[in-house]
């Protein structure tokens, strides 16, 4: 796939993207269908492919989930830039999408936030603000448990999934009673999933 | 299994510490973000609470709460809370730092490794189970959160009654994240706020005077 990119155009795919990180409660992964819109749908400026193993490849991968947007990033530059195949230009358009795409998405809110949680910091014994902490507390719990529900039953063919959800509750137990290091379940669960156990 | 307890009772004995420098910040978050695989907040729970000592579980869970409702990535957020309040800007920005930079030459390493992987059912098949996995961690993270909640100033049964609602909406009615936020989360809050009013002797002093 080969695009077009000229500077209004990165400059958009900016502004575009700082609008998103206003957006994004709950972390960048929410406004996923929002950049699937705009980035597939309005501008082709990604495949439908290339956007879906963006969002597979950077959860495969170790760090934090924003990454994926890094990912989208070079697959946009590599795009203008010709395929991988076209050289360093094509490199050096990629890294730039990394850069563009990664600021955009990371620096309106994290601007927002750290100017909001030191002044929340400096005045943490009013008491609007441990009100909000001790409020908050319950449903973030909630949340978290939530997600990892949703992802689970995202996989609904009960007849096929059934594994999954087994793999998924003792994960659960494992990790909540034990100290058994991350990286052995991970691993243990790609070991799964390459034999087609799960 | 002698120690099947130990990861919540013996660690909550030792006492807290800090972070030594920036580079202490730095070294700490790129630990957790490279082992983090699908998310890295149970990563970062383990060391924040459990090895490093740097928070009590009951600050975790406010410190994630702020990280959560503010926009952007939650783990970001959380690392710019945590390195700022150590050692200012520089110091969010050299956790920030530590979070993305190594994952971020990972990630790109990969996709350009594997471009084409999506189509290799091993690798499918490998994905599919770090996917049931990474769920798993995302419960158990949770589960472990939730024993902060008895201390809360609104006691056990209203936490156990807001958590019930949360879920219900997010996991069962799928309502959107922001309005269940806004909503349950303004509720709770006023009623937080009206339970510190009351001039009752338990409030709970460790979660703020450590800080």
């Amino acid at each position: 796939m080969s695009i077009l990119m000229t500077v209004q155009d990165w400059w958009i795919l900016f502004v575009q993207f700082c609008q998103l990180s206003l957006l994004g409660i709950g972390g960048a992964i929410t406004t996923a269908p929002e950049m699937h819109r705009f980035l597939v749908d309005e501008q082709h400026w990604l495949n439908d492919a290339q956007f879906t193993s963006s969002i597979a490849l950077a959860q495969a991968s170790p760090g934090p989930n924003v990454l994926f947007v890094a990912v989208m990033g070079w697959s946009v530059g590599l795009n203008a830039g010709g395929g991988l195949a076209a050289g360093l230009q094509a490199w050096g358009l990629g890294l730039l999408g990394v850069l563009v795409m990664m600021l955009g998405i990371m620096l309106p809110s994290s601007v927002l936030t750290y100017t909001a949680t030191r002044w929340a910091h400096r005045n943490q014994d009013i008491r609007g603000i441990k009100a909000f902490k001790a409020g908050m507390a319950p449903i973030v719990v909630a949340l978290l448990i939530s997600t990892g529900w949703l992802l689970t039953v995202a996989h609904n063919q009960p007849l096929q999934d059934w594994p999954l959800w087994v793999l998924t509750a003792v994960t659960s137990l494992v990790v909540w009673r034990t100290r058994i290091h991350l990286l052995w379940l991970l691993a243990g669960g790609a070991l799964l999933g390459a034999l087609g156990v799960v | 299994m002698p120690d099947i307890f130990y990861g919540v009772d013996a660690a909550s004995a030792k006492p807290l510490t800090q972070p030594q420098s920036k580079t202490d910040l730095f070294m700490t978050f790129s630990r957790m973000a490279l082992q983090g695989f699908g998310g890295v907040l149970t990563v970062v729970q383990r060391e924040l609470v459990e090895r490093k000592r740097w928070m009590t579980l009951a600050q975790f869970v406010e410190e994630w709460s702020v990280a959560q409702i503010m926009p952007g990535p939650n783990v970001v957020n959380l690392c710019l809370m945590i390195g700022g309040r150590y050692f200012g800007l520089p110091g969010a920005l050299a956790a920030l730092a530590g979070l993305l930079f190594l994952p971020l030459i990972l990630v790109l390493v990969l996709a350009i490794a594997f471009g084409g992987i999506a189509d290799n059912p091993y690798a499918q098949g490998a994905l599919r189970g770090m996917g049931a996995v990474a769920a798993g961690l995302i419960v158990a993270t949770g589960l472990k959160l939730s024993r902060a909640l008895p201390a809360n100033v609104m006691g056990w049964r209203v936490c156990l009654v807001l958590a019930l609602l949360t879920f219900a909406a997010v996991g069962l009615l799928r309502w959107p994240l922001a309005w269940v936020l806004l909503g349950l989360g303004v509720l709770a809050s006023a009623y937080a706020y009206f339970k510190l009013a009351a001039p009752k002797g338990q409030r709970k002093s460790e979660s703020e005077s450590a800080l």
